[in-house]
C-alpha cells in the first residue's frame, strides 16, 4: 500500500479541521482566573465551594504557570479556568481596589501557607486594620517573638493571599516601603488608597 | 510524578479532541462526544499513574466516547446532513492541502464512518491526529502490529470506496 508522497486520502484525513470553540467544562476541584487590576495581574484560585486559595501577583504567563503547577501538586490537578465561584472574590477585590470596600467577606484556605505563615497572617489580619501600618519588628513583638522580624518578613513575602490578607500594611521601622510581591508601586497604591479611605472623602 | 493543571491539557489539545470527535461521530454528534470526553477525562485525571503521553490518553478517551455514543445512538435514524458552521477564511492551523475541508460531511468521512469500528478508530487516531502505533494499540487493547494491520486495511477500504465517490462529486 505504498502511495505517492502526496496521497490525497491521507491528506484529506490529516486536513480535517473542526473549527469549534474551546470546551466549557463543569466541575473540577479548583477554578482560577488571572485578573487585571489597578495594582497588576492577580491570579485568583478558589475551591468549588468558593473558598479562596490564592490571590497572587503574576508578572507573566510563566509565573502564572508555575503557580498553577503548585496548586495542581498541593491541592488537586483538576484545575480549570473561570467559573462562578470566582465571581465573589473578583467583585470584592474590585470594590476594595476602587475604595468601595474596606474588608473582605470571603472564606479563605491557607493550604499554601506554612504554619508560621498562618500565625503571622492571622495576627496581621486581626491587629492591623484598614488604613494603618505596622513594622516588621512591631508585628514580631505582637507575635511574642521579638527577634523574628526577618522571619516575619519572609512569611509575609510568600503571602498566598495578597491584598486580601493585608501584608501591604507592613512597612520598615523607618516607615519606608520595602519589598512587596506586587512591587513597591502597588504597595504605595494600596496604602494611599487606604489612607484616602480613612481620611474621609478623597476629594 | 506530578500531573499538570488540567486546564493546560484543555488549552493544548482541545482542537485535536474536537477533530477526533468530528471524524468518528460527524458534525451532528461531535459536540456532545467531545463534551463527554472532557467530563470523563476530568473525572479520571487525578487517578492517572503516569503523566507521560497525556495527549494520547485524552484522544483515546475521546475515541471511546465516540464509540459509546455511536452504540447508544444506533437505534436512531441517521442524522440529516448539517449545514457547516461558517468559518473565517484565514483560519489558523490548516494542515491539509485542501483548506476547504472544515467539516466531516463528504464521501471520505462517510466512508470512514462506514468502516468496522476498530479500523475506524485506528485510522482516525493514526492520520487525523498522528498518534503512533504504540498509543493506538493501547487505545484498542491490541499490539502495535495489529494496529498497523487495522490502519492498512482501513486505508485499502477507503481507497476502494471513497475515491470513486470523490471523483463523482
Amino acid at each position: 500500500m505504498t502511495g505517492p508522497a502526496e496521497d490525497p486520502l491521507r491528506a484529506a484525513l490529516r486536513g480535517l479541521r473542526a473549527d469549534v470553540s474551546p470546551p466549557l467544562i463543569d466541575g473540577g476541584d479548583l477554578r482560577f482566573v488571572v485578573e487585571d487590576t489597578p495594582v497588576g495581574q492577580l491570579l485568583l484560585a478558589a475551591r468549588l465551594d468558593g473558598t479562596l486559595l490564592t490571590s497572587s501577583f503574576v508578572g507573566d504567563d510563566a509565573e502564572a504557570d508555575s503557580l498553577l503547577d503548585r496548586l495542581a501538586q498541593r491541592v488537586s490537578p483538576r484545575v480549570l479556568r473561570g467559573g462562578e465561584v470566582l465571581d465573589a472574590p473578583r467583585r470584592q477585590l474590585d470594590e476594595y481596589l476602587t475604595g468601595r470596600r474596606r474588608a473582605f467577606g470571603l472564606e479563605l484556605d491557607l493550604t499554601l501557607a506554612t504554619p508560621f505563615q498562618r500565625l503571622v497572617l492571622d495576627r496581621l489580619t486581626r491587629e492591623v486594620g484598614y488604613g494603618t501600618t505596622v513594622s516588621y519588628s512591631g508585628l514580631a513583638v505582637a507575635l511574642g517573638r521579638p527577634g523574628s522580624a526577618r522571619a516575619v518578613g519572609a512569611a509575609l513575602g510568600a503571602n498566598p493571599l495578597c491584598v486580601v490578607l493585608p501584608c501591604h500594611r507592613v512597612v520598615a521601622a523607618s516607615g519606608a516601603l520595602t519589598g512587596y510581591a506586587g512591587g513597591i508601586t502597588a504597595k504605595r497604591y494600596l496604602l494611599d488608597l487606604e489612607a484616602a479611605g480613612t481620611a474621609g472623602s478623597p476629594e | 510524578m506530578s500531573l499538570p493543571p488540567f486546564q493546560r491539557l484543555v488549552d493544548a489539545h482541545w482542537r485535536d479532541v474536537a477533530r477526533v470527535a468530528h471524524a468518528l461521530s460527524g458534525s451532528g454528534d461531535a459536540e456532545d462526544v467531545a463534551q463527554q470526553a472532557w467530563t470523563k477525562a476530568l473525572a479520571a485525571y487525578p487517578a492517572l499513574r503516569s503523566a507521560t503521553n497525556l495527549r494520547g490518553w485524552l484522544l483515546t478517551v475521546t475515541a471511546r466516547c465516540a464509540v459509546d455514543a455511536h452504540r447508544a445512538g444506533s437505534r436512531r435514524p441517521l442524522p440529516v446532513a448539517e449545514v457547516p458552521e461558517p468559518t473565517g477564511p484565514a483560519s489558523a492551523g490548516t494542515t491539509g492541502p485542501d483548506p476547504g475541508v472544515d467539516s466531516t460531511d463528504g464521501p471520505v468521512w462517510d466512508a470512514v464512518r462506514a468502516l468496522p469500528e476498530r479500523q475506524r478508530i485506528a485510522v482516525t487516531l493514526r492520520y487525523v491526529v498522528d498518534l503512533d502505533h504504540a498509543s493506538i494499540s493501547r487505545a484498542l487493547g491490541t499490539t502495535p502490529a495489529a494496529s498497523r494491520r487495522l490502519v492498512s486495511d482501513a486505508l485499502a477500504t477507503l481507497r476502494a470506496t471513497a475515491r470513486p465517490l470523490e471523483e463523482h462529486r
